[in-house]
């Protein structure tokens, strides 16, 4: 059972989602726009937002679980405030971005799937961004960070971070 | 008529028509195409890849389950290419299969296992993954076993597309893929309505009623205890295909010999609990129809349909008939009338019922359902477990000479008899009612249109000089289509019968499990209630209302139907959930 922590969804976010539920209630085919628009909104899916889905769009909740745990873009723990998304495509890979995610992994001091205790970063393992030209590539939120010199993956990593410490 | 199609499967020429699948065409030729995920109108997702086949001219081998016969096609299903195809996808679902097949609770159902032997698969090259995942054996009703599961997805199917409940889905992707629940919850604590179809879409034993074998077995042997057992109507055209019979042999009284050599004090027919349903569901429609009552009244002898109701349609609850299942009717008569007549402390009556159903197991354990202070019934077996029961006492069932229930209370109608099928509640009810009202014996006492397996059976039938909108609804889909245009008023009926399973308790989720290729030579549900319609014709007395046991029962105890005593051991309420 996947960790489900305390829901705190604010009446703005929830009349957001509603909007969006209400203009893609009658499209067929709509569930997986309006779980991205969701995630867009709560950052991520927990079985609060999925019911009020169910309930909106008239989709079994199992039906949307399963559309939710097959994507692997749709996260049902809390992102941190800042998503570290670091391509794992075989370009990136070959060109060393296992180093750079283990080098985050130890500045954060967390797992890929882990936020920080303060809640600020997450790290991600996500499969190719298609931004192969780019590799090794990652994403922060929507900050693309690409072409990290694999020889000096600590100074890099620590340069990203860098970016968002005091923000 | 669809035009015909011409074809050879191995060499022998078939016609079939226009619109079927090689499966179906191979099967015209008696040819046997191995299938594991294809489920007769119920699942076709051609994911198995075990019914792979030949065509001439195709450059990839296709599956059969799938793919539509043609003019002139040349089908070839025994090739060394056909058959290397589907031994490799057989090694390859068992090797992460949990293939505890001597302690299985489907050890010799299991469509995986005779597969094997079929295929005379005797090593298995691949060793998979081990990926031991939890049970979930919280539910009183249903258990599941992930890791016997093959992924093919009938039970979703059935649950999904036929029953509309959606309990369960496929979850995660890749290797990681399993069937599961909305985050993982038990199935007990979802939406789930109990009625275990998915049990018996299920081609292993990743799906299985509860147990409660063990704890009936022991309570038999208890000295203290007075076991009685109950025997639904639908039992009788089923359990002796556990023992080797064709389906819907009727087998009553070889089942009543052979309960009784189990061990039971006391031998009932769930029959007699049904006409008490009728002369209590019949008495209230009556005050319904001449005070204004809530309309339609809806049947609520299926505990399936009962806690769908509760989940989907909280706002015809008042709508369901207040009076209990014959089975939990009769209970209540057990360890009240029946303890009193026989000067036994209620407390120690231990009544069993043998089901065919796994929602019944539900049923038994909501608190409501105490009459006489007491559970109404301490335990449920399902069909299947029952034959275990017999086959473990040494019973030879086959040998068993015809005996009857034990009498009086034993005492069972024909109208009791057809509960078990879809539509028979309702013409149990009918021949009650429309002789109460009219006051006279009915001509003819075979309501024939509400007969049959269709899924929505509608008739208007004229009582007393007033007409009657009846309807008999069978699976929880069919219920939903129909439901809902009873609540938008597109539709009016003054009573409905609903049963949560397709065909109705002939084929509920507690029954013998007929694999899948059987179930494409034969209509089960249709062969099990001819059976049950054939026990009705047999019977002397086929009115509930004119059971002896039921008019002693009245008279001397229970006073009138819908009256103060059996308001309070006879009825029950539901609650929105």
């Amino acid at each position: 059972m996947p960790d489900v922590k305390t829901f705190s969804g604010t009446p703005e976010q929830q009349s957001k989602l509603m909007e969006i539920i209400e203009k893609q209630k009658n499209v067929r085919g709509s569930l997986i726009a309006v779980l991205h628009e969701a995630q867009q909104i709560y950052g991520y899916l927990p079985i609060e937002v999925q019911e009020m889905i169910s309930k909106g769009l008239n989709v079994p909740m199992t039906e949307i679980y399963g559309v939710v745990t097959f994507y692997t873009q749709f996260s049902l723990e809390p992102k941190g405030k800042y998503n570290v998304a670091i391509c794992m495509g075989t370009a990136c890979y070959v060109k060393g971005a296992g180093k750079i995610l283990d080098e985050f992994k130890k500045e954060l001091d967390i797992d890929v799937d882990g936020v920080t205790d303060d809640g600020k970063f997450s790290i991600e393992a996500t499969r190719c961004i298609g931004a192969c030209g780019l590799a090794p590539v990652l994403t922060v939120g929507d900050d693309v960070y690409g072409r990290i010199d694999e020889h000096n993956v600590p100074a890099e990593v620590a340069k990203i971070l860098k970016n968002y410490k005091e923000v | 008529m669809p035009k015909t199609i011409n074809l050879t499967i191995n060499g022998i020429a078939v016609s079939v028509p226009e619109g079927s699948t090689i499966l179906q065409a191979a099967r015209e030729a008696n040819v046997d195409i191995p299938t594991l995920c294809y489920l007769k109108g119920v699942n076709a997702p051609g994911s198995c890849r075990l019914c792979l086949a030949e065509v001439k001219g195709m450059r990839t081998l296709v599956a059969a389950c799938l793919y539509p016969a043609a003019e002139g096609m040349e089908v070839l299903t025994n090739t060394t290419e056909v058959r290397e195809a589907r031994r490799i996808n057989v090694e390859l679902i068992l090797s992460n299969h949990d293939r505890e097949c001597l302690t299985c609770v489907r050890n010799g159902s299991c469509e995986l296992q005779k597969l094997c032997d079929d295929l005379g698969i005797q090593d298995i090259r691949f060793k998979g993954e081990d990926p031991t995942l939890p049970l979930d054996e919280k539910s009183v009703a249903i258990w599941r076993n992930p890791n016997k599961c093959i992924l093919c997805r009938r039970c979703v199917s059935v649950c999904k597309n036929v029953q509309t409940v959606s309990a369960i889905d496929t979850v995660n992707r890749g290797f990681a893929t399993k069937i599961g629940t909305t985050f993982d919850k038990s199935i007990a604590d979802v939406n789930c309505v109990n009625c275990g179809q998915c049990i018996t879409a299920c081609p292993v034993a990743a799906l299985r009623g509860a147990n409660m074998l063990t704890e009936v077995q022991d309570a038999i042997n208890d000295p203290d205890k007075h076991v009685v057992v109950q025997v639904a109507p639908s039992v009788r055209v089923s359990i002796g295909e556990l023992f080797g019979m064709p389906i819907g042999t009727r087998v009553t009284g070889k089942l009543a010999a052979a309960l009784r050599r189990c061990g039971f004090d006391g031998v009932f027919d769930t029959d007699t609990g049904a006409d008490f349903t009728i002369m209590e569901e019949g008495t209230e429609l009556i005050h319904r129809l001449q005070n204004d009552g809530k309309l339609p009244q809806i049947t609520s002898c299926s505990p399936g349909w009962v806690k769908f109701c509760e989940h989907n349609y909280p706002e015809l609850l008042d709508n369901l008939s207040t009076a209990k299942s014959p089975m939990s009717m009769f209970g209540a008569l057990l360890k009240s009338y029946y303890a009193k007549q026989k000067r036994i402390d209620p407390a120690k009556i231990y009544v069993v019922a043998i089901m065919p159903c796994t929602a019944k197991k539900f049923e038994a354990s909501r608190e409501e359902l105490s009459g006489a202070g007491y559970s109404d019934v301490d335990a449920v077996l399902t069909v299947r477990a029952a034959a275990r029961l017999i086959k473990s006492a040494g019973v030879r069932f086959d040998r068993m000479p015809d005996e009857e229930f034990d009498t009086p209370f034993g005492i069972g109608t024909g109208a009791g008899a057809i509960f078990g099928a879809t539509g028979g509640v309702m013409e149990a009810a009918l021949r009650t009612v429309s002789e109460v009202l009219e006051n006279k014996p009915l001509d003819k006492i075979d309501f024939d249109a509400v007969r049959g397996t269709s899924g929505i059976k509608e008739a208007e039938i004229t009582i007393a000089g007033k007409p009657l909108k009846v309807a008999a609804v069978n699976g929880l889909g069919n219920a939903r289509k129909m439901l809902d245009k009873v609540i938008s008023g597109e539709a009016k009926y003054d009573f409905i019968e609903i049963m949560a399973c397709e065909g109705g308790c002939v084929t509920g989720g507690g029954q013998p499990i007929v694999d899948a290729k059987t179930q494409m030579d034969i209509d089960v549900k249709k062969v099990r209630a001819g059976g049950l319609y054939d026990e009705d014709k047999s019977l002397k007395v086929r009115k509930a209302h004119e059971n002896p046991i039921v008019k002693k029962v009245y008279e001397e105890f229970l006073g009138e139907p819908c009256g103060h005593k059996s308001h309070k051991l006879l009825h029950t309420h539901f609650t929105k959930r």
